[in-house]
C-alpha cells in the first residue's frame, strides 16, 4: 500500500492546542525543526473551550498549592512576554452570604503560602471596583488574574516558530497509528478526515500533546502508562461584558464560580462532570441553569440575562489518588515512555492554559536531550513577537485597522465585530487549508467572524458570498461549507436559546433553510 | 413637578383614550394579519388591525404554499396537501379545504396585483424560484418582477445575472456557481450602480433611486451593455419600492431586455414593498390600521373584546365584536421563549410545546426534520378558536391564525404564506359563521 503523501521532519508534535503550539515554538527557538499537526485546527479542544483565564493561582491554593505557585510564576512571565494576548484585568475573589466564612478568612494565608499575591479588600471596596457584585458579599480579595486569548496565543506561537526556522503547521491530519520497529517510532500514519487521504510523517522524535486525546494517541503507540480521566466543563458566553475584573467565588471550587471578561463579552462557568465520550460533548440545559444560578449569587444581573452561546469541552485529568475531579491534580505530567519500550516518543498532558509554556519547556528539555541539542530553553525570556497571524482574533483589531485605512469601499462583512473584506483576504491568504478550499470555520478561528451577537448567521452568508465573488468557490462547495459552519456554531447556541435569541434563530432558520435551502441542498441545487 | 409640560405637537398621555368600534380586531401585522384584513375588508366587515412590525419585512416576496414535505422538495403542493391531511390532521393547512386555500391565494394575490405588486396566479404545480444562493426554492406564487427567472431557468435561456460593486450579500458569481450545472447558459457580470460611485450600496436605496426616471435610463443603458448577446438579465430585487411593476416594465422597455429580480437576503426590498403597500392601501379601504404598535392588553367578555394600545398620540381603545390573534411566533412576539417554557404573550394561552428545554432544538441545526420547538404554538378548535387550559374553547369571540398556531414548521415545510393566508381566510369565515349561528355573539352589526 502506498501513502498519498510522505513528510519528514525532526520532531513531529501532535496536537495544535496551546501546549502543542508552545512545544513547537520552544523547539524552533532551540533551532530544532518541527511539524505541528492537528486532527482539526488550532485550539479545537480544551485550549479553545475554556474561560480564557490567566490564573493568578488563587483558584488552586486550597486544592493544589504546587499548581497555584506555578500559575503565579507563569502569570507574571506571560504578562511580560506576551502582552498582546493578555488583557490585564486583575481579579477579585468574593464570598457571599451562605458561603463558608472560615474558608474566606483562611484564603489570604493560603495564597501567601503558595506565593500568590493577594490583597484583602473591604466589601465596600469590592463593590466600588465592581458595582454589579451582590450586595450580599461578605468577603473579598484582589488577585492578579487576567484574561488571555488562547487562539491568539497559539497563532503567535506557530507564527514565531515558522519565522524562526521554517517549522511548519498542518491542520486536518489525524493520527491513526504508528509504524514501530526496534523500539522506535518510524512514522506516524495520519489521515485527512476531509479527503480521506493518508499522510505518513517520519520524524526523529514524536511529541504527543493531544490534550484529552493524549491517552488514545499514546495507546496507538502501544503505551499503556498514560491514564487520564475526563471532566466535562460547560461555559456560557454572556452577550455583553460584565465588569472589568475576573470575578471568582471565594469558596472551594464549584459550579458557575468564575466570570471572565473577554473583549466585548464575559464568560461564565464552569460545571464539572465526569464523561467518557470525547467525541460527543455538548452542554445540557441543566448545566446552563446551574451555572447561571450560581453565577447570579455573585452577580445578580447574570440571572435573566441574554447569553449568545455555551460550549463544553473535556479537560484531561491525571489519574493519581482517589480524589474528586475538582480536587484532582491540575498539574501536568510528562511521560518519556521509555518504560514502554520506546525511545523517541513522549506525552505531555494534564496541566492548564496558564502553565502551557512551562509544560512545553519540560517537554522540549527531554526532546532536546534525546536529540543531543544543548541549547537551553528561550521561552522564559524571549518576548512573543506580534505576528500578522493572530492579529484579527483580538476584539476591536479589525475595526481599528478599518478606520485607520479609511477605505469606504472596503465593505464590512461581519457587522457585529466589524470585520472588513480586506481582513478576510488577509486571513484566506495565510490559511493552512490553502486558499482553494478555505472554510468559514478556519476564517472564524482566525478572526472575530461569527463571534458577535449574530453568531455567524448573517456574516457567514456575507463572507461566503464574498468568497464566491473572489472565485474561491466555483460550485456548491461554498454552501456546503457554510452549512458546516452554521451547524458548528449552533452546537454552542442550542441550550441558551430563549428571549431574543429565539427570535434570532427563527429568522436565521427562515433565511438559511427557508430561503437558501441549506437543509436540503441536494434538492435545492 | 415640571413633567406636565406637553411635548411639542404630541398629545400627552393623560388625554382620554381614543375609542374605536369595529366588528373585527386583528392583532398582528404579518402576512396572516394583513391577509385577514384584506379578506375582512372584501367581506364588508369593519376592521381594525394593530401590531408591532412583524416578520413581513423579512419575507422574500415569494408566497409559498407547501414546498417541502419530509425534508424533500415537492413539485405538486396540492397532492402533498392531501398527504398532509392524512398524516398530520392537526396541521393548520390540513384544517382548510384545498379549494378554499386556492381561492384564498387567488383573492390575496389579486388584491396585491390591483395595488401595484402583480403576482402570478396560484397554479397546479410549485414554481422552482431562484434564491440569492443560486439554489431553487419551491413556491406557489411569485411577484411578476421575479417571474421571468424561473421561466428562463426551466427553458435554459442564455441569461446574465448582474450584481453591483459594493453591494454586500448578493453575489452573481455565487448564483452562477450554484445554478451553472443546471443552467449552462448563465453568466455573471458586475457593474456600478448609476450615481453611487463610492462606499457601500444598499438595496433599499437603489430601489428608491429607481423610482426616478433618469436613474432607470442610466441603468437600462448599463444593463444593455452587460447583457452582451443575452436577452434575459437577472438582478437583485431593487426594482422600485412603491410601483415595482411600473419600474420593471419601464426598465424592460428602455433596455429591450427581459428582466427578472432575485430576492436578496432579508430584510429585503420585496418584504418592505408588501408592508408599505398594505400600510398604504388598507386605510383607503376603511380598515383602521395602527401600525408598528404592540397591543398591550386584550380583555374578552360577553359583550365583546377590548384591546388597548398606545401610539404617538396617546392611548387607544379598540372595541370589537371578535378578535383574531395573528401575532406570530418568536420573531413577531406572539410567542415568548422563557428558560423554563414557551408562553403566549397577550393572554397567557396554553402553548403546546416539548416537555423540556433540552428537547426544543436538535443538535444538528440543519437537520432536515426541523426542530421540535418550531411546532410549538396554540391549539384551536374547528372554528380556529384557541383552546384554554381545560382543553375547551377559550372564548367564543377569540380566533387565531398564522404562525402562532401549533403543529406546523413553516420554515422547513416552506409553508409560511400558505399557513398565513389559508388560516386567515378560514378564521375570518369562522368569525362570520360564529356570529350568524350565535346571535348573542356579536350582537352589534358587523360592519
Amino acid at each position: 500500500m502506498t501513502d498519498d503523501l510522505i513528510l519528514e521532519t525532526d520532531v513531529l508534535v501532535i496536537g495544535g492546542g496551546v501546549t502543542g503550539s508552545g512545544v513547537m515554538r520552544d523547539l524552533a527557538l532551540r533551532g530544532i525543526r518541527c511539524l505541528l499537526i492537528d486532527r482539526q485546527d488550532l485550539c479545537a479542544g480544551a485550549s479553545g473551550g475554556n474561560h480564557g483565564l490567566l490564573h493568578s493561582g488563587g483558584r488552586y491554593v486550597s486544592t493544589d498549592p504546587e499548581s497555584a505557585a506555578e500559575c503565579a510564576r507563569e502569570n507574571a512571565l506571560l504578562k511580560r512576554l506576551a502582552p498582546q494576548c493578555i488583557e490585564d484585568t486583575g481579579g477579585l475573589f468574593v464570598a457571599v452570604e451562605g458561603d463558608d466564612a472560615d474558608f474566606a478568612a483562611r484564603f489570604p494565608a493560603l495564597c501567601a503560602a503558595a506565593g500568590v499575591a493577594c490583597e484583602v479588600l473591604t466589601t465596600a471596596e469590592a463593590r466600588r471596583l465592581e458595582p454589579r457584585i451582590s450586595e450580599r458579599v461578605i468577603a473579598a480579595c484582589r488577585v492578579r488574574d487576567a484574561a488571555i486569548d488562547p487562539f491568539h496565543l497559539a497563532m503567535e506561537n506557530v507564527d514565531q516558530a515558522r519565522q524562526a526556522n521554517g517549522s511548519e503547521y498542518r491542520a486536518h491530519a489525524r493520527v491513526e497509528g504508528f509504524d514501530i520497529a526496534n523500539g522506535e517510532i518510524r512514522a506516524a500514519i495520519c489521515r485527512d478526515p476531509r479527503s480521506g487521504s493518508r499522510i505518513a510523517i517520519r520524524a526523529r522524535q514524536y511529541v504527543n500533546a493531544g490534550g484529552a486525546w493524549a491517552m488514545d494517541i499514546a495507546r496507538l503507540a502501544g503505551c499503556r502508562d498514560v491514564e487520564l480521566r475526563y471532566a466535562k466543563g460547560t461555559i456560557l458566553v454572556h452577550h455583553e461584558r460584565v465588569g472589568h475584573h475576573v470575578i471568582n467565588r471565594l469558596r472551594p471550587p464549584g459550579d458557575g464560580d468564575i466570570l471572565v471578561p473577554g473583549g466585548t463579552v464575559s464568560l461564565l462557568g464552569t460545571t464539572s462532570s465526569r464523561c467518557d465520550d470525547l467525541e460527543h460533548v455538548v452542554p445540557t440545559a441543566d448545566e446552563i441553569d446551574r451555572n447561571i444560578r450560581e453565577g447570579a449569587a455573585m452577580i445578580p444581573s447574570l440571572a435573566g440575562s441574554r447569553y449568545t452561546r455555551a460550549f463544553s469541552r473535556v479537560r484531561p485529568l491525571l489519574v493519581s489518588a482517589n480524589t474528586s475531579d475538582r480536587a484532582a491534580s491540575r498539574g501536568f505530567a510528562l511521560f518519556d515512555h521509555e518504560g514502554q519500550g520506546l525511545a523517541n516518543f513522549c506525552t505531555i498532558t494534564g496541566g492548564k492554559l496558564t502553565t502551557f509554556r512551562l509544560m512545553a519547556e519540560k517537554t522540549v528539555d527531554l526532546v532536546a536531550r534525546r536529540l543531543g541539542v544543548s541549547t537551553p530553553c528561550a521561552t522564559g525570556e524571549t518576548p512573543l513577537p506580534r505576528g500578522a497571524e493572530g492579529r484579527w482574533t483580538e476584539p476591536g483589531a479589525a475595526p481599528r485597522a478599518w478606520y485607520r485605512a479609511g477605505d469606504a469601499d472596503d465593505m464590512i462583512l461581519c457587522e457585529c465585530e466589524m470585520v472588513p473584506r480586506s481582513a478576510i483576504d488577509d486571513i484566506v491568504a495565510a490559511a493552512p487549508d490553502g486558499a482553494a478550499s478555505v472554510s468559514l470555520e478556519a476564517i472564524a478561528l482566525r478572526s472575530r467572524v461569527g463571534k458577535g451577537p449574530c453568531q455567524g448567521a448573517f456574516c457567514g452568508i456575507r463572507v461566503s458570498s464574498y468568497l464566491y465573488d473572489r472565485g474561491r468557490y466555483t460550485d456548491a462547495t461554498g454552501l456546503v461549507k457554510l452549512r458546516e459552519f452554521l451547524d458548528e456554531r449552533f452546537k454552542g447556541q442550542r441550550t441558551v436559546i430563549w428571549g431574543q435569541q429565539a427570535a434570532q434563530i427563527e429568522l436565521a432558520e427562515a433565511v438559511h433553510c427557508g430561503l437558501m435551502g441549506l437543509d436540503a441542498l441536494e434538492d435545492a441545487a | 413637578m415640571t413633567s406636565a409640560i406637553p411635548h411639542r405637537g404630541v398629545a400627552t398621555m393623560h388625554h382620554d383614550p381614543r375609542d374605536l368600534k369595529v366588528g373585527l380586531a386583528i392583532v398582528g401585522t404579518g402576512i396572516a394579519g394583513f391577509a385577514a384584513a384584506v379578506f375582512a375588508a372584501n367581506r364588508g366587515i369593519a376592521t381594525a388591525i394593530a401590531g408591532n412590525t412583524g416578520a413581513l419585512a423579512y419575507t422574500t416576496g415569494y408566497l409559498d404554499l407547501l414546498g417541502h414535505a419530509d425534508g424533500r422538495a415537492i413539485d405538486d403542493p396540492w397532492a402533498a396537501l392531501e398527504a398532509l391531511r392524512a398524516a398530520e390532521p392537526r396541521h393548520p393547512l390540513a384544517r382548510v379545504p384545498a379549494t378554499d386555500i386556492r381561492a384564498a391565494f387567488t383573492e390575496f394575490t389579486a388584491f396585491l396585483s390591483d395595488n401595484g405588486i402583480a403576482y402570478t396566479a396560484p397554479g397546479d404545480a410549485n414554481i422552482a424560484a431562484l434564491t440569492p444562493a443560486g439554489t431553487r426554492k419551491r413556491t406557489l406564487c411569485v411577484p411578476a418582477t421575479m417571474a421571468a427567472g424561473p421561466r428562463a431557468l426551466a427553458a435554459g435561456t442564455t441569461a446574465v445575472i448582474v450584481d453591483f460593486e459594493r453591494l454586500k450579500g448578493f453575489s452573481a458569481a455565487e448564483v452562477v456557481a450554484n445554478l451553472g450545472t443546471r443552467w449552462p447558459g448563465l453568466r455573471a457580470k458586475r457593474i456600478e450602480f448609476p450615481d453611487m460611485a463610492r462606499g457601500e450600496v444598499y438595496p433599499e436605496v437603489m430601489a428608491r433611486a429607481l423610482e426616478v426616471p433618469a436613474t432607470r435610463e442610466k441603468l437600462a443603458a448599463l444593463l444593455k451593455e452587460a447583457a452582451g448577446d443575452a436577452r434575459v438579465v437577472g438582478l437583485p430585487a431593487i426594482l422600485g419600492m412603491y410601483r415595482p411593476d411600473d419600474v420593471h416594465a419601464e426598465l424592460q422597455r428602455l433596455s429591450g431586455l427581459e428582466i427578472f429580480e432575485i430576492p436578496t437576503m432579508p430584510p429585503s426590498v420585496p418584504g418592505v414593498r408588501l408592508r408599505e403597500c398594505m400600510e398604504q392601501v388598507l386605510p383607503q379601504l376603511g380598515v383602521k390600521l395602527i401600525p408598528q404598535r404592540k397591543v398591550s392588553t386584550l380583555e374578552l367578555d360577553d359583550g365583546g373584546a377590548t384591546l388597548t394600545l398606545t401610539d404617538a398620540y396617546g392611548p387607544i381603545r379598540i372595541h370589537a365584536n371578535v378578535v383574531l390573534l395573528a401575532s406570530g411566533r418568536f420573531l413577531s412576539g406572539g410567542l415568548e421563549a422563557h428558560p423554563d417554557s414557551i408562553r403566549e404573550h397577550l393572554l397567557g394561552l396554553p402553548v403546546a410545546q416539548p416537555a423540556s428545554r433540552d428537547d426544543w432544538y436538535r443538535e444538528h441545526y440543519t437537520d432536515p426534520r426541523g426542530h421540535p420547538v418550531s411546532r410549538a404554538g396554540i391549539e384551536v378548535d374547528e372554528q380556529f378558536r384557541p383552546l384554554g387550559r381545560d382543553g375547551l374553547t377559550h372564548h367564543p369571540r377569540l380566533f387565531a391564525a398564522g404562525a402562532i398556531l401549533a403543529h406546523h414548521d413553516w420554515v422547513r415545510s416552506r409553508s409560511g404564506a400558505g399557513i398565513a393566508i389559508a388560516t386567515a381566510c378560514a378564521a375570518v369565515a369562522a368569525t362570520i359563521r360564529t356570529r350568524a349561528s350565535n346571535p348573542t355573539v356579536g350582537g352589534e352589526a358587523l360592519g
